[in-house]
């Protein structure tokens, strides 16, 4: 008789626990692991620096993800901000209006630089998006004719390069940074290579010509990583000379245990990024709900916080985990497009 | 009487030669079969022995902790330069304590306070967490303002890595998280005996923290706590309830049958699933909150019911039928033989079959992803309805941090992990003990 007792018991406490769904004091964010480090700290210390308002609850899973998340709708049980390591697709921003999230605020933070590493066993490298296009191209231009890559070597793209195998680790393609390396390297690359003149001639369809430049070769020398940047360290560790593509954030934090390659001369740092001198870098956002502005305890004070020179300025805890700041005058208007409450 | 004797008596032996019963193979495949059963067992052994020495030799650094032992000026001029704190509370929260921190530090080092770039780099050495570790103190006790008392900072988590060894400090200046200087000065400190490890009972208690010298499994160890504690109430009684009646009251007929490959189909069924179902009824439906532990327990409380379903039913079958009929013949009525007889002669089973399904959900990360529940979450949960994570939750997100400091902290994660599994399945092995009774 006693546990029909508290099985019915049970049951009537699920039901009223359902029932009690309190008000929301909580900030709730999520979306791109890029940007996650960074609102985390802003999280925390927003946290510690206001005593009345909770920690924001900050959670993972992609800019894909997280706009899915943010774009479900409006009201206490749907998320506050989505952050993104690219700005919101077009396609995204319809799927929002349609239910009923009509007033998206876009808050830009900095920017990001992706670079690529290999071992700090193996010697400096310099590399050009044109070497990364030849070795890493699905099909490449040989004697005026599309063929599937043939180089297996480094040093047989560019002789200045090391005499090993070709054996690349890029982000896979659910990850926004995967969009910038084929836009700023493949892309790139296929027109210094002359390639993309050459595809153009060879395939008429404009967009398909574009694809071609971009596609990466699937015979073994590239591996898409699906996971997080640890997942290609440990790739690393286990192939010293594969080349792994990380954002400037992790290169910096493991460091002693990597060797980053310049791009075109530049070594990749916040100042070279900042002056625009390293090419390979993007700007990261989060996205706000202005109808939960007024309405979610803290949300405003929290973002005119990761606003705040404090928190995004050149010397400030987000720079110094890796955070490229953007220029002075740019933050100035970042701050000014929030205040002004510019939708999209 | 010899002449009748066949003529063939002679030529047959006088004992007929033993039959060939293959007593020599039957034994031989009798140690083959024990020699396969041994190299089976040590194969398991093998790979338990090297997850346990894995985790355990990156793990058992994450329960040191480095801290910094200096005496620290509570200076009036930095913390209420205008004598503010009586009327205007908010002053000693929002006060600036790192400079109070960092300043003690630079005096310890006997460095100037007038070089900018020498006090920014003494300010690394220290956490961002002395700010709210000062101003804990402060707050609980605001006579300390003005006077000196000797402090253990928490040292940043790079100091902390690099005196555990677990930075290259050959690689060239540039190339690492730390400068020369800022080694010259943990050696100083060493020296001094400021600088030590300590047990970090900041593991087990603190929320988590983007800072890997301040995070903790708190709020994690509250959320699993929480979680167990609803898919127990839940899963036990509605699983045994289920269980009782499909196995001795329901007739046995297609419903039946199909209700019992349908549970056994759900034991089966991939754990996202049950995330997602709990994201469109839980969350979208019944609009509870995201990332509670409430939902996350409702959601695991659905993946455990089939497992504890089947095994009660398995531990009511393996009752014997003589105790029924025994109690039916002393005239006691069904329910009673069942709840009076059975059900406690089954118990052992039961729980057995609960605590599996415990130790299962309690590793789950992949429905509570769809809840929210995969989250950076500092703030302690106080009621079930509030933010929270889980144990497994924490050591994933943990596994992906790029700090060089996470990584023993990772492992410490899955060692106290194990601990709770262990601290689960002795108390399973105690009760059962107890309810344990033979026939």
């Amino acid at each position: 008789m006693n546990i029909l007792k508290l099985s019915a018991a049970a049951l009537v406490a699920s039901v009223a626990f359902a029932g009690a769904a309190t008000a929301r004091d909580q900030i709730q964010v999520a979306g791109s692991s890029t940007v996650l480090p960074y609102a985390k700290i802003v999280s925390e210390t927003f946290g510690e620096t206001f005593p009345d308002f909770k920690a924001p609850v900050v959670e993972s899973g992609g800019t894909g993800g997280g706009l899915k998340a943010f774009c479900s709708g409006v009201g206490e049980a749907t998320i506050d901000i989505a952050n993104a390591s690219r700005a919101i697709k077009a396609d995204e921003l319809a799927a929002c209006k349609a239910a009923g999230v009509t007033d998206v605020q876009e808050v830009q933070i900095g920017y990001d630089g992706i670079v690529f590493a290999m071992d700090a066993s193996n010697p400096d490298v310099a590399m050009t998006p044109k070497d990364l296009y030849l070795a890493l191209a699905n099909e490449v231009v040989v004697d005026g004719k599309l063929v599937a890559n043939p180089y297996k070597k480094w040093s047989e793209v560019n002789s200045a390069l090391p005499d090993v195998a070709i054996a690349a680790y890029i982000p896979g393609s659910k990850h926004g940074t995967r969009e910038v390396f084929e836009e700023k390297i493949m892309t790139e690359g296929c027109k210094e290579a002359g390639a993309a003149d050459a595809i153009k001639g060879l395939v008429t369809d404009a967009k398909q010509a574009a694809a071609k430049c971009v596609a990466v070769r699937k015979d073994g020398a590239s591996v898409d990583i699906d996971g997080d940047y640890t997942e290609t360290l440990a790739r690393i560790d286990a192939n010293k000379t594969g080349l792994g593509v990380f954002g400037l954030a992790f290169y910096e934090n493991n460091n002693d245990r990597l060797k980053v390659a310049t791009i075109n001369g530049v070594v990749p740092s916040t100042e070279s990024i900042a002056s625009g001198e390293y090419p390979v870098s993007r700007p990261l956002f989060f996205y706000v709900k202005k109808a939960h502005l007024g309405v979610i305890p803290g949300l405003k004070e929290f973002v005119d916080f990761f606003v705040s020179d404090d928190m995004i300025g050149p010397d400030s805890p987000l720079a110094d985990y890796g955070l490229v700041a953007a220029p002075d005058a740019e933050r100035d208007e970042i701050r000014a497009k929030f205040e002004a409450g510019t939708i999209m | 009487m010899t002449n009748t004797a066949s003529p063939l008596a002679g030529a047959v032996p006088a004992r007929p030669a033993r039959r060939d019963i293959g007593i020599k193979r039957r034994y031989a495949a009798e140690r083959r079969f024990r020699i396969y059963g041994i190299a089976a067992i040590s194969f398991g052994l093998l790979f338990l022995f090297l997850l346990l020495w894995s985790v355990g030799s990156k793990g058992y650094t994450a329960f040191q902790q480095t801290m910094i032992t200096i005496p620290v000026e509570f200076s009036e001029q930095i913390i209420d330069k205008d004598n503010e704190r009586d009327t205007d509370p908010t002053k000693l929260m929002t006060a600036n304590y790192p400079v109070v921190a960092r300043n003690a530090l630079a005096a310890a080092l006997g460095a100037d306070p007038g070089d900018r770039q020498q006090m920014r780099e003494i300010g690394r050495m220290l956490s961002e967490g002395v700010r709210s570790q000062l101003r804990n103190m402060v707050v609980a006790d605001p006579s300390i303002i003005g006077t000196t008392q000797t402090v253990s900072l928490l040292a940043a988590g790079e100091i902390d890595s690099a005196l555990k060894g677990q930075m290259n400090l050959d690689v060239p200046e540039a190339n690492r998280r730390i400068s020369d200087q800022q080694v010259g000065w943990m050696e100083q400190l060493t020296e001094a005996g400021a600088l030590a490890k300590e047990f970090n009972t900041g593991i087990f208690f603190n929320g988590a923290s983007s800072r890997p010298e301040a995070a903790g499994v708190g709020v994690a160890l509250i959320g699993s706590l929480y979680m167990m504690g609803i898919v127990l109430v839940l899963s036990l009684p509605i699983g045994v309830a289920a269980s009782i009646y499909l196995e001795e009251f329901a007739p046995k007929n297609r419903w039946t049958d199909l209700i019992e490959v349908n549970i056994n189909n759900l034991a089966a069924v991939p754990s996202i699933v049950y995330g997602l179902l709990g994201l469109s009824v839980f969350i979208g439906f019944a609009g509870l909150p995201r990332s509670a532990a409430l939902v996350g327990g409702l959601v695991l409380t659905l993946m455990t019911l089939p497992t504890i379903i089947i095994a009660t039913r398995a531990a009511l079958k393996a009752v014997p039928p003589s105790i029924r009929a025994a109690a039916l013949g002393l005239g006691a009525s069904k329910m009673q033989t069942i709840f009076h007889h059975v059900l406690p002669l089954a118990m052992p089973g039961i729980l057995t079959g609960t605590i599996i399904g415990l130790a299962h959900a309690l590793g789950e990360t992949a429905p509570l992803l769809l809840i929210g529940m995969v989250a950076f979450v500092a703030n302690y949960p106080t009621t079930p309805m509030d933010p929270a994570t889980a144990l497994p939750v924490q050591i994933y997100m943990w596994a992906n941090e790029a700090e060089r400091a996470f990584v023993e902290r990772t492992s410490g994660a899955i060692i106290i992990l194990l601990l709770f599994l262990i601290v689960m399945n002795v108390g399973a092995i105690l009760l059962r003990r107890r309810f344990e009774r033979r026939w």
